[in-house]
């Protein structure tokens, strides 16, 4: 009687299992960023000179700084999850806060970055970029593409953090269940880690 | 769910079972994998529907030569969007969707997926997919580039592609996150003592397919994306005229759909390991064979995506690689049929629905095979690619193997799903008429592509009449199969006879342990496992 009449949805809780799928799930994304590089060296191996030429074009300061800010905000995330094991919700929010500020920075960044192209006239389909030779065209389509979905990464990323710190806030995850914290942890660190392969490939191989 | 609006669960069934919301709500926002399982199993029987009918206005255009009843372009455009409905739709999520989420949790011992909530949402995604793709008929036309979007014409073709190809983009979510379910599913929540090699085989099969459907999906999604993004901004890399390659497009198109055949089949193999065995009441023949050549094809699977491309350019020993590895594929497929064959020997045969879907599965399976073998062979593909021969092959292995296995599978489980049996008489004669017109269907189409008919031409020349007309009264006679079928399964879910035996047939595994339909969690205690599945005594 007891058992059974009050509430009979059992509360089914497994921090391994999810651990296990945002794995998988990272394993989804790996692939399809690794086909996109897959193409990158394709595309570069017939196109050597058009995508070094290329490279020189891109702005390795906003590139290295971007590489630099967001390997901070991969620490300060990781910090944030021993903070909410350790109890500390002020210290988790508090380096949570880093890296969405992080983040958004991130963007700015690459807001500038894209828009002084596209002032130049650079970008997919346009009169300028369809003067210059097929190399060229393809390293700045395979650019913007790359650049863009990892941008598109961020974003999510933001929103994540955004239902994370709520979640903090509303003592929905604290010292004992934070697999949410955790899993958007991962996530993050995946996003860092494609910009890691990206920003060599397109900024610095010459 | 909260405590005032939930009712005892103890024998209430999981049809009847009253949750936070009522009515139809009660079905579409229920995360109940059971529920969830019945929701994809009705979608699909509503765009199964829709996409026979194309199949069967098309075979009725091929029935003589020249105008029938419809012109090229409408012809491209129902192609394309029968094999965009039957792929995506119906055979990718297929089993796995429908019988996957419902029997997966029962056969091995849980109370419901991983993940419940993010399976709804996988269906919800499904439907929103479902739903861009056919928004193309009331935005600038049916697309007519083919299921496959080819690079070029998918982006210079005037019809409107973009919601089919961000159509299927969509759908790849809702597979991708099925997959992640089913992995998780397997490796935390079986029940006590099932070890891996105590696993059901049909779970077993699940699994293989959940890691393709994890690993190879990205690829379409990417690709498809590119396409779409190729044709709206012309980003290059797949258009010749701005550097891109097409060649490339081909490729990293059949790095998933070839994979995505295995996603098709397997779960259909896994099914008839499962009936084969509980009909010969006899325990599986080679049950550890079984399921490594699993795990082998869904592996081999990879790595075989060329032979689709044998006449569009590549290096001789590329082609000679991927015709090599094709052949390596139809050593676990054969193991598999061996297996059956020699679980049916000396067993005591029930012939029942399910049996005779199973075993004639078997047939259009090794057709299918033995004609893919044909095809792998460089020689012969060379003579026999793009044509009819492709298309019988192609629907033998894949409405064959699937559409027979889910069939198959209705019929299995069907009281355990509707607390109701279906009518035998009706089932066995729609069986039938549809097993007779799939062979007068397909079985044409060998001759017409050995003889050198294209296929995804409207038109055709005179001497390829004969086979033509075969085979279009072979569509006929294989719908009126199809609707007694489903007629009669509609029928016997709502005014069937009432049954709540648990095993009708005599299985061992854990869902005929369950009450009958299953109540709302499954078990009130979780089962134990101590032996294998199959052991008849």
């Amino acid at each position: 009687m007891e058992k059974n009449t009050e509430h009979t949805t059992h509360v089914h809780r497994d921090d391994e299992g999810d651990k296990l799928g945002m794995w998988l799930f990272i394993f989804t994304e790996l692939l399809l960023f690794g086909m996109l590089f897959l193409i990158y060296a394709v595309y570069r191996f017939r196109n050597p000179v058009a995508f070094q030429l290329g490279g020189e074009e891109l702005d390795v300061f906003i590139g290295t700084f971007n590489t630099v800010i967001l390997l901070i905000s991969s620490a300060t995330v990781a910090m944030s999850i021993t903070a909410i094991q350790r109890g500390n919700k002020k210290q988790a929010l508090m380096l949570l806060g880093v890296t969405l500020f992080i983040a958004v920075v991130f963007l700015v960044n690459k807001y500038f970055e894209w828009g002084a192209k596209i002032e130049y006239g650079f970008y997919p389909g346009s009169e300028a970029l369809m003067e210059l030779g097929h190399g060229t065209i393809l390293f700045f389509g395979l650019y913007y593409v790359m650049s863009g979905i990892h941008a598109i990464h961020i974003l999510i990323g933001i929103g994540l953090f955004i239902y994370v710190v709520r979640q903090i806030q509303t003592e929905k995850i604290h010292s004992t269940d934070y697999i949410w914290l955790e899993n958007t942890g991962l996530y993050w660190h995946l996003v860092d880690l494609i910009w890691i392969f990206l920003f060599p490939l397109f900024y610095l191989i010459h | 769910m909260s405590a005032s609006t939930a009712t005892a669960s103890e024998h209430v069934s999981f049809l009847e079972y009253k949750g936070k919301y009522k009515g139809i709500l009660g079905w579409i926002l229920s995360t109940d994998h059971k529920r969830v399982g019945l929701l994809y199993l009705y979608t699909m029987l509503v765009f199964f529907s829709l996409a026979a009918t194309l199949g069967l206005l098309m075979k009725l255009q091929l029935i003589a030569p020249g105008y029938t009843i419809m012109g090229p372009q409408t012809y491209n455009a129902m192609f394309t969007v029968h094999g965009i409905i039957m792929i995506f739709v119906i055979v990718v999520p297929g089993l796995p969707a429908v019988f996957g989420n419902f029997f997966l949790p029962l056969m091995i011992g849980a109370k419901d997926v991983a993940f419940p909530k993010l399976n709804l949402a996988s269906w919800w995604i499904y439907i929103i997919g479902i739903l861009v793709v056919l928004s193309s008929q009331f935005v600038g036309g049916w697309p007519d580039t083919g299921w496959t979007f080819y690079a070029p014409y998918s982006f210079r073709t005037p019809a409107n592609v973009l919601p089919a190809l961000f159509g299927a983009f969509i759908l790849g979510f809702s597979s991708i996150l099925t997959g992640i379910n089913f992995v998780v599913t397997i490796h935390r929540m079986r029940a006590p003592g099932m070890t891996w090699f105590k696993m059901p085989l049909f779970p077993w099969t699940l699994y293989a397919t959940a890691w393709i459907q994890v690993l190879a999906t990205p690829v379409i999604g990417i690709t498809l994306l590119l396409t779409v993004m190729e044709r709206v901004w012309g980003i290059g890399i797949f258009d010749p005229n701005l550097g891109g390659d097409p060649i490339l497009y081909q490729h990293l198109f059949w790095i998933y759909s070839h994979p995505a055949v295995y996603i098709m089949i397997l779960p259909g193999l896994g099914v008839i390991s499962e009936i084969i065995p509980v009909f010969s009441r006899k325990r599986i023949y080679g049950y550890k064979a079984i399921v490594l050549s699993s795990l082998a094809i869904a592996f081999v699977g990879y790595f075989v995506w060329g032979h689709h491309m044998f006449t569009s350019g590549m290096s001789g020993r590329a082609l000679f690689a991927f015709s090599f590895l094709t052949f390596l594929v139809a050593i676990p497929s054969a193991i598999k049929v061996f297996n059956w064959v020699a679980t049916m020997y000396k067993g005591s045969l029930n012939l029942q629905t399910p049996f005779y879907w199973a075993v004639s599965f078997i047939f259009v399976f090794m057709v299918g095979g033995f004609s893919g073998l044909t095809l792998g062979s460089l020689a012969a593909n060379v003579h026999i690619h793009d044509t009819h021969f492709v298309v019988a092959h192609f629907h033998f292995i894949v409405f064959g193997g699937t559409g027979f296995s889910f069939m198959a599978a209705l019929h299995y489980w069907f009281s355990k799903m509707f607390g109701r049996m279906y009518d035998r008489g009706w089932a066995n004669t729609g069986w039938v008429v549809f097993f007779a017109g799939f062979l007068t269907l397909y079985l044409p189409m060998f001759g017409l592509g050995m003889q050198g008919m294209p296929r995804r031409y409207y038109d055709y020349l005179p001497e390829f009449h004969a086979g033509n007309i075969i085979s279009s009264l072979g569509a006929i006679l294989m719908i009126a199969g199809a609707a007694i079928v489903i007629v009669n399964l509609v029928r016997s879910a709502r005014h069937g006879e009432k049954t709540s035996e648990k095993n009708p047939w005599g299985g061992k595994t854990l869902e005929w342990e369950t009450d009958t339909p299953p109540t709302f969690e499954n078990w009130e205690d979780i089962p134990s496992v101590e032996e294998r599945p199959y052991e008849y005594k």
